[in-house]
């Protein structure tokens, strides 16, 4: 509808407004493009100046990278499989599940041979990971079922099995004490004034390989085309199933890595781990601008997301508010989120 | 209401988008009881005014008057209060309520002191508007069950429970087979009987001579011309619309035709076609026609291993088919427009070089890293060689119009050489100039050696382009006619589309 609100005429939808295509570079644009980077940077300021500058301490900015580096490393695949128009509830139990399956395995090598016992748990977590990957993708892609339910059956099964394979305790016994290296260590001691955590350096590379992969590669822009018109990108020879597939696969070996790296940080492979991850990573992915409709999404934007939720967690600590209001202040950052990010797409849309 | 004033009258209206000045002083007068066509090519500025009359859009300057006075539409309940009504050519219906909620969506009738939906008072209302208007519905389907053309009349329908004494109709007829087409056209003339007056936009200049009273042309966003239809000579209508002489409607073409190319024997799919049989040779055009639903675009999607084959044989060149996926044919040489753009072909939300692209990315690529810079410097070579109009090669396509768009669809397949190239309904809601150089492009490829096979409902253009026509009868070609001469009649072929002969010389 056409409507004046606040003296500003707002159009429709539908309206195609010019034919020949839309002005690219202007300062709207610009700040549509950089909502969310804004969003993150005034955060940070505030949290800042809240915390009295605590929260800026090097110490502390290396400590949220690291919190987010497990959530976030999972959100780079599913902004994959968001932005072909799927979803993926499974990751959180399967990097309970496949920590575990590492665990069990490198406790089979025995620890006397510590780099070649970690070398098979990191295998064994991301091949089992990816296995599980694909039976969901082959599920999905040859009977034509929605994700959602493949992957919410696909969810309680890595839960149940997790438990199962460890007999419903936690494993402590039989892992090489060199594997904590992965989960709490430090490489390149010196930079950044102190050192870069292993799990933060790992995240870092995974956000470069699947920028790359998502932003410049034939197989991102198949996923683009396939979530923005599936039928089109089908008739113009683009290989959907196997696309389709592929980021399943490619997440659930993530979720093998970093169920590898949980249990490394915690010295022990808990089958209760991840509870929520499913919901924390497709927060990240949606506040990062990422569509649920998909066809469009951005790696950047991930982890703008990731890091918006991850600051937020860290302040709110920081600032001693209480576990169950962190809840509800994040519920609303989420819901404001993605009200700017509509309102702000109407905009750049109206002119 | 002063009787001597027009209906509606649309006065030196303007409006501009950045960029463009989409309606540059356009004036325009509909009266009671008169059907006035609006004819342009895309872009010259129908659907903007349409859009301001329908409060879409607010205009600049200028002013539009209903019985004389001065109305002021910003929205859409405005223009309803005024009685104007738009039915789209994408109509605006919900799939699955009936046709009756359809007609008085959001002003269901219901039970006195309850927010309940009276359903048999809803029915009667439903059925009496209906009868009076002729149209034979049945008022409890759900929409989604009917044909487009019967979904149309729901939609007219419904324009018409609201009193609409000015009724716009938006290419209506791009979707309709003959028969429909010609139900419709009884509606139209026996709704201006009734006073109502009509704007209808069609790119068929067959059906405006046929309908309209008045005929007035836009181009480039401005008035070009106002005449009753008895003074309009068809060459000059043309002329006015693109601005040049366009010698012929159909570019001629004068192509040696070589072996076969594309073989395909006794194929079939399903309930959908069965046992069709032709080759394709080099340099040669075949048309495919049809009434809606005879078969035409699953054989076209079958050939092009989109719709799965259920038995027979396809061969192109070296590769024997039925081919199991697009991917297949493609590598097989094949390529395919498919026919409704928006659902199958573009990429709506994406830049016009990601659309362009699409089929053939790995040509951009070094170990499967794409080279952004390749693409913009290919795809603006398209854009120059199509004569696309966008900004950028980064504009968005859905803020194209439909020309452009089917061109950018074009580009994504000129964009490596195939040998048979398949078109379904090349041409179908494009304007004139567009259509021309659509025409122009499919004798290109023909010249270059290229088989074609091209699907069309619009007769003019089949006979005007093929060398021989297919067409098709309840899932069986029923006929194919040698058209090298450009000999076939209308009457031979909608003889063979409507199954009352059977031509066995294939």
């Amino acid at each position: 509808m056409t409507r004046k609100t606040d003296g500003t005429p707002v159009q429709p939808r539908l309206a195609a407004p010019n034919p020949y295509g839309t002005e690219t570079s202007s300062f709207v644009t610009w700040a549509v493009r950089l909502r969310m980077p804004i969003v993150l940077a005034l955060l940070v300021i505030v949290a800042t100046i809240l915390t009295d500058g605590v929260f800026a301490r090097k110490e502390n900015l290396v400590n949220v990278a690291r919190q987010i580096s497990f959530e976030a490393l999972i959100a780079f695949g599913m902004t994959l499989i968001i932005t072909t128009g799927g979803i993926d509830l499974s990751v959180g139990s399967l990097v309970a599940m496949t920590g575990v399956v590492a665990a069990i395995a490198m406790r089979g090598i025995g620890a006397d041979s510590a780099s070649l016992c970690i070398l098979v748990g990191l295998l064994a977590g991301v091949v089992v990971g990816a296995g599980f990957g694909t039976a969901s993708g082959t599920i999905i892609t040859r009977f034509s079922l929605p994700p959602f339910i493949v992957t919410l059956g696909g969810m309680l099964i890595a839960r149940g099995l997790g438990f199962i394979f460890c007999s419903g305790q936690p494993i402590y016994e039989g892992l090489p004490e060199q594997l904590t290296t992965l989960g709490s260590g430090f490489v390149l001691p010196g930079l950044l004034g102190k050192t870069l955590p292993v799990p933060v350096l790992v995240m870092l590379i995974g956000f470069a390989v699947f920028w790359l992969l998502l932003a410049r590669s034939v197989f991102g822009r198949s996923v683009i085309a396939i979530g923005s018109n599936e039928e089109a990108a089908r008739l113009s020879g683009i290989p959907v199933r196997r696309t389709k597939l592929m980021v399943y696969v490619l997440t659930g070996g993530l979720c093998g890595l970093v169920g590898v790296m949980h249990s490394a940080k915690l010295m022990a492979a808990d089958p209760k781990i991840g509870e929520m991850w499913e919901l924390n990573v497709i927060a990240a992915v949606v506040v990062g601008g990422t569509s649920l409709f998909g066809g469009r999404g951005t790696i950047p934007g991930t982890l703008v997301g990731a890091l918006i939720i991850g600051v937020l967690n860290n302040s709110l600590n920081l600032l001693h508010v209480q576990h169950f209001w962190q809840k509800v202040v994040l519920g609303v950052v989420i819901l404001l989120a993605a009200l700017l990010d509509a309102g702000l797409s109407r905009l750049g849309k109206s002119r | 209401m002063v009787p001597s004033s027009p209906l509606l009258r649309c006065v030196c209206v303007r409006k501009a988008f950045p960029g463009v000045l989409a309606l540059d002083d356009v004036s325009l007068t509909v009266e009671a009881g008169t059907i006035h066509a609006l004819v342009g090519e895309n872009g010259a500025g129908k659907s903007t005014l349409i859009k301001i009359l329908a409060g879409a859009h607010r205009l600049d300057a200028g002013c539009v008057e209903i019985d004389g006075r001065n109305v002021d539409i910003s929205g859409a309940r405005d223009a309803e209060h005024h009685g104007i009504a738009v039915v789209y050519q994408e109509l605006n219906l919900v799939r699955d309520l009936s046709v009756a909620e359809n007609i008085f969506l959001g002003r269901w009738p219901t039970i006195p002191k309850t927010r309940l939906i009276d359903f048999s008072q809803l029915h009667r209302s439903a059925t009496s508007l209906l009868a009076s208007l002729g149209i034979d519905l049945p008022p409890k389907t759900p929409v989604g069950e009917l044909t487009v053309a019967r979904q149309q009349m729901v939609e007219i329908a419904h324009a018409l429970s609201l009193d609409a004494r000015i009724l716009i109709l938006d290419e209506p007829s791009a979707v309709l087979t003959p028969h429909e087409l010609e139900a419709l056209f009884t509606l139209v003339r026996d709704l201006r009987a009734r006073g109502v007056g009509i704007i209808y936009i069609s790119h068929r200049l067959d059906e405006i001579f046929d309908l309209a009273d008045l005929v007035t042309v836009l181009r480039d966003g401005e008035h070009i011309s106002t005449r009753p239809i008895a003074e309009v000579d068809r060459n000059r209508l043309i002329a006015e619309m693109v601005g040049r002489e366009l010698t012929d409607e159909f570019p001629s073409r004068d192509c040696p035709i070589g072996e076969a190319l594309l073989t395909v024997d006794r194929l079939s799919a399903g309930h959908r076609f069965r046992n069709a049989s032709f080759a394709v040779r080099a340099g040669e055009v075949l048309g495919v026609t049809g009434l809606v639903g005879s078969g035409r675009s699953s054989l076209l999607k079958t050939i092009f291993g989109a719709v799965r084959a259920t038995s027979g044989k396809v061969c192109a060149g070296d590769a024997v088919g039925p081919f199991k996926s697009p991917r297949q044919a493609m590598a097989a040489g094949i390529a395919c427009l498919p026919e409704d753009r928006k659902q199958e072909g573009l990429l709506l939300q994406r830049s016009v070089r990601e659309n362009a692209t699409l089929a053939n990315l790995s040509a951009y690529a070094d170990a499967g890293i794409l080279s952004s810079r390749r693409e913009r410097g290919a795809t603006s070579d398209l854009m120059r060689e199509l004569r696309i109009k966008a900004v950028s090669t980064e504009s968005t396509v859905n803020t194209l119009s439909g020309g452009n768009q089917q061109k950018v669809l074009l580009a994504r397949w000129m964009d490596r050489p195939h040998r048979i190239v398949l078109f379904d309904e090349p041409t179908r809601g494009i304007d004139v100039g567009a259509k021309y150089e659509i025409y122009s492009l499919i004798n290109r490829l023909a010249g270059e050696g290229v088989a074609v096979v091209m699907v069309s409902s619009e007769l003019p253009e089949v006979i005007g382009m093929s060398d021989r026509i297919a067409v098709m009868h309840e899932g069986a070609i029923t006929g194919i006619l040698d058209n090298r001469q450009r000999q076939a009649t209308q009457e031979q072929i909608m003889r063979l589309a409507s199954g009352e002969v059977c031509a066995n010389d294939s």
